[in-house]
């Protein structure tokens, strides 16, 4: 890796001119330490790392250039327009105090937080605290929760603080959120954590355009590949016929053809538009994350992103995954992780030299990234290495079922299995996804009567398992349906995904790079005490990317009844994609419980990746009385594939509860 | 340069107004924003100057306005040639069927130095398997004369931003339309081959050769005005819509 060890102050100085970087708002280029959770009583923190913490805020390192953090219990927060610089253009910002993205909050589980929130815009806002269980009317959804703050009016909201962990907020209004209307919360924990680290950073990624979000979104309505820049090329098929002749290359096609559906199909709104922000630095402003040599690092990675995934990783060193969503998982080590919009994770990270590292998040169609350095020396500061191939998607990204018989699945060890996965571009999960539970299935020490296949009990870590479905039985409630021009696709035979990590990294381990999939998420805590769900329901994420329609099961927002959810269940959700693209599926006040095969780990998350043609599950324990929503955290996708949740009290439920 | 005698669609753009006006009034307010929101779109597919004899200038455009359910999609192509200007002209009103098709129903009209013409239309304009964008019209007139006329597209990238388009376009007739030029039967085939770059995707300058030729008794209509049955020409211009 090639390191930029020219960057003088001075020379950094010239570059953040050229750029354009206003200082007010994106000179967020010395980190937001969250010195607070150094210096809490109580912290397992050893001593050397409270002095150093203490001495870190003393030397003002923590808010220097940053967004700002905020702490304590009672917050004001302004949302205004503000001109920010990102680009070299001056453009128009949706700010809060002033600055993108908006303040660090930091709270304390346990304790009560008060925020006034004030609306200096012209039009109504709104802030959706996101991942935090609350009450419904301090949720932040206009129309739902509430009725939105209106222009020069203050809203203050104020609940308890009943979680730790790495979470941020956003508007809930419109398209706000695009223009930098988003910040971070980092709730310190009750209880120390399991962790050791010495510094802490926020790393909130999002992605930047000058463009208005109206105009991007009705950019897409007029022509929906607008932004795409990866799509296929004659070159590409050239390279196919010369590589395969023209007759398979052809029959290849064939189908994408027929479908009309492109394997480039990756992101709606990319780097044509976009540049892609650390904490509001633009690449060229490259924001710092400063470490003394042997110094533990957690880094609070959030996707704040309107449009964009992002595959993260630092180039040299490994991360220790510790948390998803804010909750803390059994830590496990990977070369790289994919975020969706709207997750966060946290990892700790021991960087062995002085640095610079780069913190590289390239967009998951490599049309750009965001980019930051952790260093020792502020003034020397990382380069992007070059990114990785553009991702084809495969059949199996379609929901397409291939015949397998040519494979041999039998005895196929983790080495062959990684082989599969490889070769998962030209092939199905259709016969992955059962080793893909035989992955999940290790370590599985639950005894649970309805996992249907006994074999999964029997089988040792080499053994291919037949797939399972945690929940075979239960009754599902049916939903109102639609097919009609909402809908292009249908994944004919969906699979249970939890180990793939997606187009594009599907072939990482050749370069040696371990992957986060979904199946290494184990909850940090038991969780086979937690109850069994007694109901399902099955949302099928529906689209026509063509005319840029979204919907659930075929039904856009508009013309939906809200989900009913019943008080005390235990309920099962079930997402089938019938779409080409990832949909970060979010529920608002409770929390979404990943099935991933293993009961007694179940991780919990309030963001749940949906990948293309994939089926995937989440628990739902409804505690939360109310009225909620249930959305694509895509913005621009959210207007239609976007559901009300009601809770409502029933017998019914009330007597599945005894 | 009046390509298109507007006043004569006054009552239908009337009646066009109206419709949009009572449509941008229904509008739903959702926690997540409009997800479907009344936009227009206009689209100069050509606008073209062609190296022949003639000095043509020529255009082929589309512009739509409405929501996803229900828009009101007009067509106009035609040409300047020696000063003289044609055209073919519809308004429709479009609506989804299929994921990937719209139905549309309206009026057309045609428009020569010597006559106008005015059909009722039915068609559907939508991407075929393949990814052929295809438009196929049905007319018919007051006197109960058919025609069909249809072209496909297809795109072919070089680059993100440098694209070539084939087109093909058939015109086909129940019966002689003498004024009009049109004869009955296959009337013409006209097959473009345009390579553009996207400057923006919005503007687009291209060049390109497109050859046309004309049967049965359109070519004898041809032939009497001492005009080229078959006619193969270099064009330049720009694609650009908003």
């Amino acid at each position: 890796m090639k390191k930029n060890t020219h960057s003088k102050q001075t020379n950094m100085n010239r570059r953040r001119f050229v750029t354009g970087i206003s200082a007010g708002v994106t000179a967020a280029v010395l980190g937001a330490r969250i010195p607070m959770a150094r210096a809490t009583e109580g912290q397992h923190t050893r001593h050397r790392d409270m002095v150093a913490a203490v001495e870190q805020i003393r030397n003002g390192l923590h808010d220097q250039g940053s967004t700002g953090i905020l702490t304590g219990t009672e917050f004001h927060l302004s949302i205004e327009r503000t001109q920010v610089n990102i680009t070299g253009k001056k453009a128009w910002a949706t700010a809060i105090n002033g600055k993108v993205p908006g303040p660090v909050l930091v709270w304390r589980e346990g304790g009560e937080v008060t925020i006034h929130v004030t609306n200096n815009l012209d039009e109504d806002s709104s802030i959706h605290w996101h991942g935090i269980i609350l009450p419904y009317d301090m949720d932040g959804v206009p129309g739902v929760s509430f009725p939105g703050i209106k222009p020069g009016e203050t809203f203050t909201y104020r609940f308890t603080v009943q979680q730790s962990g790495t979470y941020w907020y956003h508007s809930h209004s419109g398209f706000q959120e695009q223009s930098g209307h988003y910040g971070s919360i980092v709730v310190l924990p009750k209880q120390p954590e399991p962790l050791e680290y010495d510094v802490d950073y926020v790393v909130q990624l999002s992605d930047w355009s000058d463009e208005s979000p109206t105009r991007i979104y009705h950019k897409l309505k007029k022509q929906s590949d607008y932004y795409n820049i990866t799509e296929r090329t004659v070159f590409d098929f050239w390279k196919e016929v010369k590589a395969k002749g023209l007759k398979r290359a052809f029959n290849d096609r064939k189908m994408w053809n027929r479908m009309r559906m492109s394997d480039r199909d990756l992101s709606d709104v990319t780097g044509y538009t976009y540049t892609f922000l650390m904490n509001g630095a633009s690449p060229a402003a490259n924001f710092r994350v400063l470490y003394r040599p042997g110094q533990k690092v957690r880094l609070r990675i959030i996707n704040s992103s309107a449009m964009t995934f992002f595959d993260f990783r630092i180039p040299g060193l490994k991360m220790t995954v510790v948390a998803a969503d804010g909750q803390l998982v059994q830590p496990v080590t990977v070369d790289e992780f994919r975020i969706g919009v709207a997750e966060t994770y946290d990892v700790i990270v021991e960087p062995e030299g002085p640095g610079p590292y780069p913190l590289f998040a390239q967009a998951l169609d490599r049309s750009g990234y965001a980019l930051g350095s952790l260093t020792t020396d502020a003034t020397r500061l990382a380069v992007a290495p070059p990114m990785d191939p553009v991702p084809v998607l495969a059949h199996v990204d379609m929901g397409m079922d291939m015949d397998m018989s040519q494979m041999k699945m039998k005895g196929m060890d983790h080495g062959g299995m990684a082989g599969m996965m490889a070769g998962a571009s030209g092939m199905s999960h259709a016969g992955m996804k059962s080793m893909a539970h035989g992955h999940m299935a290790q370590g599985t020490q639950s005894k649970k009567k309805n996992m249907s296949h006994h074999a999964m009990e029997h089988m040792a870590a080499d053994d291919v398992v037949i797939p399972m479905d945690m929940e075979p039985n239960l009754p599902v409630t049916p939903l109102p349906k639609k097919r009609g021009p909402h809908t292009t696709m249908r994944a004919q035979s969906p699979q249970y995904r939890l180990d793939d990590p997606g187009p594009g990294l599907r072939d990482m381990w050749r370069m040696g790079r371990k992957v986060l999939t979904y199946a290494d998420l184990k909850n940090r805590y038991p969780t086979a005490h937690w109850p069994k769900p007694t109901r399902e329901i099955i949302l099928r994420l529906t689209g026509n990317m063509e005319r840029y329609m979204w919907s659930i099961n075929g039904i856009p927002y508009a013309e939906s009844d809200p989900l009913e959810f019943y008080y005390g269940e235990r309920l099962r959700v079930t997402f089938i994609n019938d779409t080409m693209m990832n949909h970060p599926m979010h529920l608002h006040g409770m929390w979404s419980d990943l099935e991933t095969g293993d009961e007694n780990h179940i991780p919990r998350k309030h963001t749940v990746i949906v990948q293309p043609g994939a089926k995937i599950s989440m628990r739902v324990t409804v505690d939360a009385p109310g009225r909620w929503v249930f959305h694509c955290h895509l913005l621009y996708h959210m207007g239609g594939m976007f559901r009300e949740v009601t809770v409502v009290e029933t017998r019914a439920a009330e007597g599945e509860k005894s | 340069m009046s390509t298109l005698n507007l006043t004569r669609y006054g009552v239908l753009l009337r009646y066009a107004a109206l419709f949009l006006i009572a449509w941008n009034v229904s509008s739903v307010a959702v926690a997540a924003g409009k997800d479907d929101p009344f936009l227009t779109k206009v689209l100069a597919d050509q606008l073209e100057w062609q190296n022949d004899d003639s000095d043509t200038k020529a255009w082929d455009m589309q512009a739509w306005a409405g929501k996803n359910w229900h828009k009101l999609w007009l067509y106009s192509e035609g040409e300047q040639r020696n000063g003289e200007t044609e055209s073919e002209n519809m308004l429709t009103y479009s609506a989804p069927i299929a994921p990937f098709w719209d139905v549309q129903v309206g009026l057309g009209r045609d428009i020569t130095a010597e006559a106008n013409h005015n059909w009722a239309v039915v068609g559907i304009n939508g991407l075929a398997p393949y990814y052929f964008e295809t438009q196929a019209h049905v007319l018919v007139d007051s006197d109960g004369t058919l025609g069909v006329r249809a072209s496909f597209e297809y795109e072919l990238l070089f680059t993100q931003f440098l694209i070539l388009t084939p087109e093909l376009e058939i015109d086909a007739y129940s019966d002689n339309l003498a004024e009009l030029g049109l004869g009955k039967g296959l009337s013409s085939l006209t097959a473009g081959l345009r390579l553009r770059y996207e400057i923006r995707r919005e503007f687009a300058p291209y060049v390109g050769v497109e050859w046309d030729k004309a049967y049965g008794q359109t070519a004898d209509y041809r032939r009497t005005a001492g005009e080229p049955v078959s006619d193969a020409r270099f064009v330049a211009g720009v694609r650009i819509w908003f």
